[in-house]
């Protein structure tokens, strides 16, 4: 279950380090935008060191790689692979980049007899991502989308601006994507690091639209995105109000039930059931 | 005097390490540290450990330490070695 996933450059031992100890629930350590391509060979072999002596077992590790056919790609997946890492992050996935990283992923797990399988998380960051993400979503190990704002705009010749509405509509269709095959929508990281209400403004904005994690590019962002993404004292209440409701004699055959007045049915159960399994997971109960 | 090939990696920040590796005729490990009186054998350790896992017998490394960890001192020396392999 994800809330925050914090980037950290892959080539700096002084952040690699401390990976674990900023609250997030997930930790992507980034082969591509943040390593200078002089420094690629020495980022990959930097985490792969720092992984083998220090596993981060009660994390998500996820290791953002270069795109796909790069020159660079298919050499970082190869050492990097193991059972040390969780997910990989796919930049300027398309369906047929993603299918590739998948072969390769296959491949890799059976000749390093890896114990796990490998998920996928494709980054939506181009016009053609857009289009093809509702395909994107349905592909096998694909376990959550991550909107990529900054590289979107630039693909859509807009720029950012502090609203973003020039990423509604990609925002909805990750979103709608996501949530068709039961995966995680993951919103762009906000950039302004020092802006804490402009951030407290767009996570709650893009959770309001359905994200339910989103991307830090700090490590003082993940305070804030973990409370905003995790269910609300009252939400938790309520949800055990209904559940509570729906375990009495008296409603548990019937469709629906009525709760100080408002209609409870499956959906509404479902989503109380979710919400009670988040906050359990996140020591919120 | 033959032109000896040398290769470096790392950084002089915080927790990091700059290590340069050049071609010899003997094995011969220069050390600077911000911790040398404390951690000197372990980080030499560390480097006479991997250069003998990669099959170096013969090498001249010079490593100038600002708090790197042992995984820090690992990593730069193999990179530093691969780019070494490379200019040959």
């Amino acid at each position: 279950m994800r809330r925050s996933l914090l980037f950290i450059p892959s080539n700096s031992p002084a952040m690699l380090q401390n990976a674990d100890i900023f609250g997030a629930d997930g930790v992507i350590f980034d082969l591509e935008d943040a390593v200078s391509i002089h420094e690629k060979d020495a980022a990959r072999t930097l985490l792969d060191t720092f992984l083998s002596m220090y596993p981060l077992n009660h994390l998500e590790i996820i290791v953002r790689i270069n795109q796909i056919e790069s020159s660079i790609q298919s050499k970082e997946l190869e050492l990097i692979i193991s059972d040390k890492i969780d997910t990989i992050m796919l930049p300027k996935a398309t369906v047929s980049s993603t299918m590739i990283l998948i072969g390769q992923l296959k491949k890799i797990e059976i000749e390093k007899k890896l114990t796990k399988k490998i998920q996928i998380i494709p980054i939506i960051e181009m016009a053609e991502s857009v289009l093809e993400v509702k395909d994107i979503a349905k592909l096998e190990r694909v376990n959550g989308l991550l909107l990529g704002a900054e590289d979107l705009a630039s693909d859509l010749e807009v720029s950012r601006s502090i609203d973003s509405l020039e990423i509604l509509m990609p925002r909805a269709f990750t979103i709608l994507a996501a949530k068709a095959n039961k995966i995680d929508a993951i919103d762009t990281p906000f950039i302004h690091k020092d802006d804490e209400d402009g951030l407290m403004k767009d996570a709650k904005f893009a959770k309001q639209l359905g994200m339910n994690a989103k991307a830090c590019i700090h490590p003082n962002q993940v305070e804030i995105i973990n409370d905003i993404f995790s269910p609300s004292k009252d939400e938790i209440k309520q949800a055990q109000r209904i559940i509570e409701a729906y375990h009495k004699p008296e409603n548990m055959h019937k469709g629906a039930f009525s709760l100080d007045g408002k209609m409870v049915d499956k959906p509404i159960i479902d989503r109380a059931l979710k919400l009670i399994d988040k906050a359990k997971a996140w020591h919120l109960l | 005097m033959a032109n000896l090939l040398t290769a470096s990696a790392g950084t002089m920040e915080s927790n990091d390490c700059l290590m340069i590796v050049s071609e010899s005729d003997q094995l011969k490990i220069d050390l600077e540290s911000i911790v040398y009186k404390q951690f000197k054998d372990q980080i030499e350790k560390v480097i006479r450990d991997t250069l003998k896992e990669k099959g170096y017998q013969k090498l001249h490394v010079h490593c100038q330490d600002k708090g790197a960890l042992d995984y820090t001192i690992k990593a730069r020396l193999l990179t530093a070695l691969e780019r070494l392999e490379k200019l040959k």
